[in-house]
């Protein structure tokens, strides 16, 4: 049963998301917004005793959570199958576009880590002093 | 059954049940192979699922629609997955909190690295301009990829594909580039590859270390926001 609930929260948190986005506009996915708005109900949990009911109790939404997460890899399998409605193209450009997105993806992975380190490193020197 | 052999067939490949059960049992085998050569990059799950699955529908003459019909229940997981990252996120707060700053920084070089160098990229290979629309919002989840190529006027399955490619390369790509670079700070590594690699960078993550994989969530979530106002002023500075 708080397996059950837990998986209607994590829905209800998507919806409540979905619904918030499309009515307002707004330029982000739905999902995204559906994590916020999880993370806000365990922060206010551990606040307010009054919400550690159901799925929010004993861990019930996390056990729920890490289950999903532990296939996350499987959920992209779906789309990645459609690679053999882009055969033609790949046909014609696939080595062209695989080395763009092979030689961005490294310069993104080094741009970002890089970037990470410095900053954080420049933090240290300034608490040192 | 005796007049014709093929109706099973033709009704089996025509129901979802099937195309669910093959997604989940190629997956469950290719998994299986990436744990026993303890997770090699190059035993990528995702990589080896896709193309078994998709050599299987080209040999049966089976449409992508009629798999898909199948394969939209794990499809549609992609939603609360995303919702889920909240746990790990929660249960890491503290040393969220403690690296919000080179977080952020690190956001914002990472996303616009990741725009640019690929329309600049795919500019010099000369590729049709529908084609360098397409993959201009390739480092963000694919959900997210889809409605920015969309709002383009470029074309959304092709810039499905883009993501999908780039997630698996992000991912193969990602632990001996890092080994390579000497860094050991598994918050920057973890950051980098959902930056870069959206869900398949931080499910790659998640085989290496708990913490990369809390902190690549946190980017993949960041960078779908930013990416989305980023493509289209790149779009317009940079494509012809």
């Amino acid at each position: 049963m708080v397996m059950l609930a837990s998986l209607g929260l994590i829905l209800l948190c998507q919806l409540i998301g979905e619904a918030v986005v499309r009515g307002l506009g707004l330029p982000l996915p739905g999902p995204v917004l559906g994590l916020l708005l999880l993370l806000v109900l365990l922060l206010a949990r551990d606040r307010f005793a009054v919400l550690a009911q159901g799925p929010l109790r004993n861990d019930g939404v996390e056990t729920a959570s890490k289950g999903l997460l532990a296939h996350l890899s499987l959920l992209f399998v779906p789309a990645g199958v459609g690679v053999v409605q882009e055969l033609d193209l790949l046909a014609s450009h696939g080595i062209a576009i695989i080395l763009v997105l092979a030689l961005s993806v490294v310069l993104t992975l080094l741009a970002t880590v890089l970037t990470f380190r410095l900053v954080s490193r420049l933090l240290k020197q300034q608490d040192a002093r | 059954m005796k007049d014709n052999p093929f109706s099973l067939w033709v009704y089996l490949s025509q129901s979802p049940l099937l195309w669910l059960t093959v997604t989940l049992l190629v997956y469950a085998t290719t998994d299986a192979v990436s744990l026993a050569t303890r997770r090699h990059p190059m035993a990528n799950p995702v990589l080896h699922a896709m193309w078994i699955i998709g050599a299987f529908l080209l040999l049966t003459g089976t449409s992508y629609t009629t798999y898909f019909a199948g394969a939209q229940f794990v499809h549609f997981l992609l939603g609360p997955a995303t919702v889920a990252l909240a746990v790990p996120l929660y249960e890491n707060r503290k040393r969220v909190v403690s690296s919000i700053v080179p977080m952020l920084v690190a956001l914002v070089a990472g996303s616009v690295t990741a725009v640019v160098s690929v329309v600049l990229l795919a500019e010099l290979a000369g590729l049709p301009r529908d084609v360098v629309l397409s993959l201009a919002p390739k480092s963000v989840t694919a959900g997210v990829a889809m409605g920015i190529a969309e709002s383009l006027h470029a074309d959304p399955s092709l810039a499905a594909v883009a993501v999908i490619l780039t997630g698996i390369m992000g991912a193969i790509i990602v632990t001996p580039l890092m080994n390579r670079t000497g860094i050991t700070d598994y918050r920057a590594r973890g950051f980098a590859a959902g930056l870069a690699a959206h869900g398949i960078g931080t499910a790659r993550a998640f085989q290496v270390d708990e913490i990369a994989g809390v902190f690549s969530g946190i980017a993949m979530s960041l960078n779908a926001l930013v990416t989305s106002f980023l493509v289209p002023l790149a779009v317009t500075l940079l494509v012809r």
